[in-house]
Formats: C-alpha cells, sequence, structure tokens
C-alpha cells in the first residue's frame, strides 16, 4: 500500500484540536502533532488512544538501582575495610542511608534522561519530512499517514477544520 | 535604570521568539569591555592559584587552628547561591507559580554554574589538587580507606550529585529553546544549536515524554536541593567544634542558601531586564514576589540567628557560651555584628512595597545580602575554629593576597560562564513564556494556562 503524508498547519489551538477530532472521527489515527508549546487540551486529546508515558517506569528503576548501588558500595567495602572507628560497627546503616540517598536521586534523574532520549526518540539526525520551522514558534502542525488514495479527502478535511495552509 | 516602557500591545508567541532571540548574537563593545575586565581578573586569580600549588598552603594563611578558613567560606556560599535556582526550576514547578517562568532560565543558568564555582574550593583548598580522586571513596588497591561514615564524603556524593542533576535539568529546559533557535539560525550556528536541540520538533510524541520526564526531574531536585545543604551543614554540625556541634544547622543552612541565592538571582536579572529591554516579561509582580522571598528568608534566618544564641545561653555549656562570646566580642566581632546588620537589619526594608519594586533599592539590598552571607559563613568557620576549648590553640586567622585574589577570581569565572552563556544560549524560556501567555484560538479566546 502506498502512503502518503499530508500536512496541515494551524494558527490556533482550537482548530488544531478540532482537525485532530475530525480526522479521528474519519478513521484516520496515524497523527503526528507538532505544537511549540504543550497544550493540555491537544495533549488530552492525543493521549486518549495512548498507553500513559513510561518515563516514570524509567525512573523508578533507575532510582531503585541507585539506593541498592550505594548500599552494595558502602557496605561491601567497609566489610572489605572493616576497621573500627568510635566503637562502631564498621557497617552502619545510618550514615549509609544518606549516600543511597543522594545515588538514588543521582540514578534516578539519570534514567529520566535516558527515557526522554530513548521514548522521544531523540537525538533525531534528520529532520521529519513533515516538520516546519514555524512549529517552534506560533504554528501548530497535523500530519496525516494516510493511504495514497485518501490523501485529497485528508487535505479537505485539515482545510475544512481551519488550516492555514495544507500540503503533501 | 530608567522606568520601563508602558507596553500597549499583548505580547504575542512570536514577540517572545523575537525577543529572546536578538539577544543572542554578536555583542557590542560594552560587552566585550566587561569580558576583558572579567577575564582580566580570572587570570589574576589562576595566577595566585598557580603561585599557591608553587609554594604550598602557606600562601593562602593555613595555619593551625584555622586550617578552614576562607576558601570553606566561599565553597558554602557559593553552593548556598545555587540553591535559589533550584527552589525556582524545580520546587516553584511544582506548585504550579505562573511567575516563575520569566527568571528561571536565568537562576537555573546561574545554579549549574555557581555550583562549578563551588567545586573548585575543595580542588584549591586540598593543595595536590591532582590528587582530586582520592575524594572518591572507592575500594581502592592504594591503602585509601573508603570512609562512608564521613560526612566529608556524604558531601563529595551530594555536590556530585547536585551538579549533575541541575546540569541535566538545565539542558533539557533548554532543548525545545535550542529548537527555536535553530529554526531562525543560519550557516555553522544553526548546525551547532541543531546539534545541542538534538534535533527536537515538539511532536506529540516528544512533548508527552518530556513534560513527564520534566515533572520527574523537578520531584528529585526539590528533595535533593534540601539535601544538599543539608549535608555540608553536616561538615560543620557533625564535628564537636563550639558552636557547630547543632541540629539546627540543616535547615538553618537551606536557609540562608535560598537568601543569598535570590539576592545573586536579582544581581543578574535586574541588569539584563534593562540591557535586553525584558520589561514585558520580567515585570514589577516578579520582583515583588523574590523581595518578599528575600523578606521570608531573611526573618527565618533571624529567628535561627536569635535560636543559636538562646541555645548556647540555655545549653549551660560553658565552652558554647564562651565560643559565641568571643565571636561576638572578640577580633572577629567586626564580622559578627555586619552579619546580622546585612542578614536581619537591611533587608526589613522589604516590608514596604514601595522598596519591593523600586529597582535600585533591590540591587542595594542583594549586595548586603550577599555581604552578610557571605560573612556568616566566615563566623561560622574562622571564629568558630579560632575559639576552640583549648585557650592553648586559639588564634588569628589573616588573609592573603594569595587566597583573596583566588576568592575575587572566583566572582570572575562565575561572571565568565554566565556572561558567555547569556549571548549563546535563551537566558529566558521561550517555552514556558509562551505557555503561561493567552493561547491562540481562533473561537472565543479563553485566557492562558489554568
Amino acid at each position: 500500500m502506498v502512503t502518503a503524508s499530508v500536512l496541515g498547519i494551524f494558527a490556533h489551538v482550537d482548530t488544531t484540536l478540532q482537525a485532530i477530532r475530525d480526522l479521528r472521527a474519519k478513521g484516520f489515527s496515524d497523527l503526528t502533532v507538532y505544537s511549540p508549546v504543550p497544550v493540555e487540551e491537544i495533549e488530552e486529546e492525543v493521549e486518549k488512544v495512548r498507553p500513559l508515558s513510561k518515563v516514570r517506569l524509567f525512573t523508578v528503576v533507575g532510582g531503585l538501582t541507585g539506593t541498592a548501588t550505594a548500599f552494595f558500595l558502602t557496605i561491601w567495602s567497609s566489610l572489605k575495610w572493616s576497621l573500627v572507628t568510635g566503637g562502631k560497627d564498621p557497617v552502619s546503616i545510618p550514615p549509609f542511608i544518606i549516600i543511597a540517598f543522594e545515588l538514588t536521586i543521582l540514578f534516578g534523574g539519570l534514567a529520566t534522561l535516558l527515557a526522554i532520549l530513548v521514548l522521544g526518540r531523540l537525538p533525531r539526525l534528520r529532520p521529519s519530512p513533515t516538520y516546519d520551522p514555524r512549529f517552534t514558534v506560533d504554528r501548530f502542525g497535523v500530519a496525516v499517514a494516510c493511504p495514497a488514495d485518501k490523501a485529497e479527502s485528508v487535505k479537505a478535511l485539515l482545510s475544512a477544520a481551519g488550516a492555514e495552509e495544507v500540503r503533501r | 535604570m530608567s522606568a520601563p516602557p508602558s507596553q500597549a500591545a499583548p505580547v504575542t508567541w512570536a514577540d517572545v521568539n523575537r525577543d529572546v532571540i536578538r539577544t543572542v548574537g554578536m555583542p557590542g563593545e560594552r560587552y566585550f569591555a566587561w569580558m576583558c575586565l572579567v577575564a582580566l581578573t580570572l587570570a589574576a586569580g589562576i595566577a595566585a592559584w598557580t603561585w599557591q600549588i608553587w609554594v604550598g598552603m602557606g600562601a593562602a594563611g593555613k595555619r593551625t587552628p584555622q586550617m578552614w578558613a576562607m576558601y570553606i567560606t566561599t565553597f558554602v556560599f557559593w553552593i548556598g547561591i545555587g540553591h535559589a535556582g533550584t527552589l525556582i526550576s524545580a520546587i516553584l514547578y511544582l506548585f504550579r507559580a505562573k511567575w516563575r517562568t520569566s527568571i528561571y532560565r536565568g537562576a537555573e543558568a546561574m545554579t549549574v554554574f555557581a555550583v562549578m564555582t563551588a567545586g573548585l574550593f575543595p580542588l584549591i583548598h586540598a593543595g595536590r589538587m591532582w590528587f582530586a580522586y582520592w575524594l572518591l571513596p572507592y575500594p581502592n588497591q592504594r591503602y585509601l580507606w573508603p570512609n562512608f561514615k564521613s560526612p566529608l564524603v556524604w558531601d563529595v556524593f551530594a555536590i556530585s550529585t547536585y551538579l549533575t542533576i541541575s546540569v541535566v535539568f538545565f539542558i533539557v529546559g533548554l532543548v525545545p529553546d535550542v529548537a527555536a533557535l535553530r529554526d531562525q539560525a543560519t550557516g555553522v550556528r544553526k548546525k551547532i544549536y541543531a546539534a545541542i536541540s538534538l534535533g527536537w520538533e515538539g511532536s506529540d510524541a516528544q512533548w508527552r515524554h518530556y513534560r513527564r520526564a520534566y515533572g520527574l526531574f523537578a520531584a528529585l531536585s526539590t528533595p535533593l536541593v534540601l539535601s544538599v545543604h543539608s549535608v555540608v551543614s553536616f561538615d560543620f554540625a557533625m564535628a564537636l567544634v563550639p558552636g557547630w556541634h547543632s541540629t539546627l544547622f540543616a535547615p538553618f543552612f537551606v536557609d540562608g542558601a535560598i537568601f543569598s541565592g535570590f539576592a545573586m538571582v536579582l544581581i543578574l536579572l535586574l541588569p539584563m531586564r534593562y540591557l535586553f529591554n525584558w520589561y514585558a516579561y520580567i515585570t514589577d509582580k516578579h520582583l515583588d514576589a523574590m523581595a518578599k522571598l528575600i523578606l521570608v528568608t531573611s526573618l527565618v534566618l533571624t529567628y535561627f540567628y536569635a535560636c543559636e544564641v538562646f541555645t548556647a545561653w540555655y545549653s549551660g555549656d560553658h565552652f558554647e557560651r564562651a565560643s559565641l562570646f568571643a565571636k561576638a566580642s572578640k577580633q572577629y566581632a567586626w564580622a559578627y555584628w555586619l552579619m546580622y546588620f546585612c542578614n536581619s537589619v537591611v533587608p526589613m526594608v522589604l516590608w514596604l512595597k514601595k522598596a519591593r519594586t523600586h529597582v535600585v533599592t533591590l540591587y542595594v539590598v542583594s549586595i548586603f545580602v550577599l555581604t552578610g552571607m557571605w560573612f556568616e559563613r566566615f563566623n561560622i568557620i574562622v571564629p568558630g575554629l579560632g575559639f576552640d576549648f583549648y585557650p592553648y590553640t586559639w588564634g588569628t586567622y589573616y588573609p592573603t593576597v594569595t587566597d583573596t585574589t583566588i576568592i575575587i577570581g572566583s566572582f570572575a569565572w562565575f561572571f565568565i560562564l554566565f556572561l558567555g552563556f547569556i549571548r549563546v544560549m535563551p537566558s529566558l524560556s521561550i517555552v514556558e513564556v509562551k505557555e503561561v501567555l493567552p493561547h491562540p484560538m481562533k473561537h472565543g479566546a479563553h485566557g492562558g494556562h489554568h
């Protein structure tokens, strides 16, 4: 099947939303929405058909790895260098909690960064064909991937929703 | 600094892009003149450091009992400066305080550069800084004991985590803005910005992960920022030195850090607002909010000062009382009373509504606050070590040309980073400022962000 991508450029939040709803109603679900800032209304509409972002999974796994690493590092080294100071057991958990806390945050943060890169497919070496530089200023874009023979009807749909510009 | 020009037309999204992007690029002569001055000061600092490495730590006036002196004072000072940036970028983000949007980028840059400045001091202070990796406690074959019970080791973990997470948070925040810069740049600059922006396009798939991650960064940074200065305070509070060994130290340090950090934010943002003509973005409302935070943190700090004095007296401990008495009346008394004046008396002018939006007043108050906060750390460290349990070890520390020059040089290092940053990167967040402006609607506009 030959696919085409059609891009509609919008100047307003409400017209963009209208286009997304209309396209969905007609069964076009392969949409990419570009926006200069995250807009709650658009996000809600797009998120309806998607599972929740998995970023938090990365964060929690990273964080717990940090906690485990810290306790392993501190307890294991204290056992290897088991010097008794101040009459305290070489393995004294309370001071190790501080290290564990810091490494939880460190690993959790780095895992979150990894999540942005992995899940958001970054870095992107080449701009996508439907990208337009106006999307970082004040224009919204709805790109639709559809069978080539449906392209004309998608174009009409985008224009009807209020797109300023429609192109293939 | 003249009065702001009145803004007749409401700011649009395209205006934000234009107003931020015009600040990036080839600067004028005045900028280079300032840069030269800062670079010369930095060169003096580097020369002094080289001298110190050459002749030894005696050049820094280090002798018993004050083996910790101005370097550790300045280290704590710079770590503290960083705190306001994280407060604005993380804690106020979680509270959805809209006024943070136009100041957070500058404040976050300040945090990163302040922590980078602070990070130099343990190296300078340690003397043989090429052995700095000895600070990292990992099991080794060098007969070095990795002592995880030492507060100085906790500090290594806290500071390096803080620096890493601040840098990551800062760069992640920059990505969509650098993409905006990329889209209007040409030639080599376009390529560089394209690389830094990671090819960001603002597609729904990118935003949804980005937004969630941003919230999680804020959630991770909030406890982190509170922990960092607490851990720094443990460097003192875990020791038995009179005046240091107190459970008050953690909140006392965190509050002081935020207090001085906001003063530094004002010192950096007021000239930027004037020079970049950002009156439409950094309004009197922002100044008022920051001034109120300075006032509140000043009052909290004053309360802690009172607690410190009360505890020393009420403890009945002879050494606590003697240490406090010595601080307030012996050779360092001037520094002690200067601290009270700068931190507890001067900020009281901010009770006046007019003073909270008056640029010159805010600037002067901020300079007093920074001075006061530097002396607070000085008063903890230098007289604290100077009047220990044993009169035989009492002593006076005299600053030297070497350590003073290095400390002045550290300010130059901070400003060179900051001045460089504001000319190559958006120092006002394009995305976040646009987010709180009314969104463009065709039918029935509804105002702004909820």
